[in-house]
């Protein structure tokens, strides 16, 4: 049977969000059709908000709400200036902003640096980072992007591009997970948790 | 006809990797026993997954795996050798990325398995994890990769007519992936010039084992033309330009 037209538009649609299959998209766009009105309404407004009412930091490239200079972290006279914490995306500052500890302020890439799939330097805010850095405020750099290949490239192009700036570099720790089994660990763990043990005495 | 087993197992390396679904990755990995195969890690991008750390890609690793309804799912896994230089130098990361990424282009899934080929490829990741001179161990790929998937370049005789090369300067085509005759190449387009210097090496590196094409070390010059001529041969058999290659000129310092 094929589905009256505004209903497949629906599911080609959801189709193209990550992680959700045509079996997924069938099942929300049916769930849609048959809710209260008010339902689809609020996320139909909410998507259009998303992209017409938030806007990146043009210092940081965090997500804020349009209209605004800079973002809350960016204007805060409480985040100190001196140290930039380096992010792949802005759910990442979300996650460290969550710990609470943190007081300097942020630095968000918009993805990785990939070999293999072709992506670049210049398809990251790597440019912007670099002059940020050459205005001379910033004294540490923390490079916090995953401990995957990827993320490990990028945190190794990024410490050859700032380098020269004289600026002290750091990479987050890599350790042991909590709750996890040394027997499981692998090489690569094992051997940054070993590098990166700590004082107990 | 006996149903295939469950659960099987597979000595493999990790090509590459994309986000699937909520927590999970789609790895491509290179196998011993069946040549390239798409599997599924299931929460690999939590934190806490036992497995993530074995399933980076360029990571030597013997796994367990369970057949599922489209793709098989990774149930155990454990490194043999995760090669850690290829992640603490950015070099060594862009070329394993080359090394992974041409087979994965000149490869599809259920060719079967290929053993040679397979050890090339861990050989390949050994030799530039450690301190060996990058070029010749990239030179020396391509040409094994290119002989494994059925397109050795033709070095003795002229690929257009057949006859005896001699040792001077020829003319190469990447579209026929061997050396033109002075004769026949007059008339032909899309000629590339070979140095009888580069032609020597690149007989050299086909006839050899690794130890003796490793103590060739030809001049700049020489390298530059060899390394041109292999890549245009790669790029025109694979109808596309590869990845890695023009990601290592963007990041090269003063681009
Ligand atoms: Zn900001
Ligand atoms: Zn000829």
């Amino acid at each position: 049977m094929l589905l009256p037209e505004p209903i497949q538009n629906l599911i080609t649609a959801l189709e193209r969000l990550p992680g959700i299959g045509p079996k997924s998209a069938s099942r929300l766009a049916f769930y849609l059709l048959r809710a209260p009105e008010e339902i689809s309404t609020q996320l139909a407004e909410a998507l259009t908000a998303l992209k017409s009412q938030t806007a990146l930091c043009p210092e940081c490239f965090n997500i804020m709400l349009a209209g605004r200079e800079r973002c809350e972290i960016c204007e805060s006279a409480a985040r100190e200036e001196a140290i930039i914490c380096v992010v792949e995306e802005p759910l990442d500052v979300i996650a460290l902003e969550r710990v609470g500890v943190y007081k300097g302020k942020y630095h968000v890439l918009h993805g990785v640096l990939s070999p293999i799939e072709g992506i670049g330097p210049d398809d990251l805010k790597i440019r912007p980072l670099l002059a940020r850095v050459a205005q001379g405020a910033a004294k540490e750099i923390i490079l916090a992007t995953n401990p995957s290949m990827e993320g490990d490239a990028t945190a190794l192009y990024l410490r050859q591009q700032l380098l020269p700036f004289g600026v002290h570099l750091t990479r987050l720790a890599r350790g042991l997970p909590v709750g996890g089994d040394l027997e499981y660990a692998d090489q690569n763990t094992l051997l940054r948790a070993l590098s990166g043990r700590q004082e107990m005495n | 006809m006996p149903e295939k087993p469950r659960f099987f197992r597979a000595t493999a390396v990790v090509l590459r990797h994309s986000d699937w679904g909520e927590a999970d990755r789609l790895l491509t990995l290179y196998t011993r026993e069946q040549g390239k195969l798409r599997a599924l890690g299931k929460g690999l991008r939590k934190m806490r997954s036992r497995k993530a750390g074995h399933l980076e890609p360029f990571t030597h690793v013997t796994m367990q795996l369970a057949r599922g309804r489209d793709l098989a799912i990774i149930t155990q896994v454990e490194t043999l050798n995760a090669y850690l230089p290829l992640r603490d130098d950015l070099r060594r990361t862009v070329q394993a990325a080359y090394v992974v990424e041409l087979l994965d282009r000149f490869t599809y899934e259920e060719e079967g398995g290929n053993p040679a080929v397979f050890n090339l490829l861990t050989e390949t990741l050994t030799r530039i994890a450690g301190d060996d001179d990058p070029w010749l161990v990239l030179r020396y790929y391509e040409t094994r990769l290119l002989e494994w998937m059925g397109f050795r370049p033709q070095l003795v005789r002229c690929a257009n007519c057949s006859r005896e090369i001699l040792p001077e300067d020829q003319f190469f085509s990447p579209t026929r992936g061997g050396v033109i005759c002075l004769r026949c190449g007059i008339g032909l387009p899309g000629l590339w010039k070979i140095n009888v210097d580069a032609l020597k090496y690149l007989r050299h590196f086909q006839r050899s084992s690794y130890a003796e094409a490793a103590r060739a070390n030809p001049p700049v010059e020489i390298r530059k033309e060899i390394e041109a001529l292999l890549q245009a041969h790669i790029t025109y058999l694979l109808e596309r330009e590869l990845n890695t290659p023009g990601f290592i000129r963007k990041i090269q310092p003063g681009s």
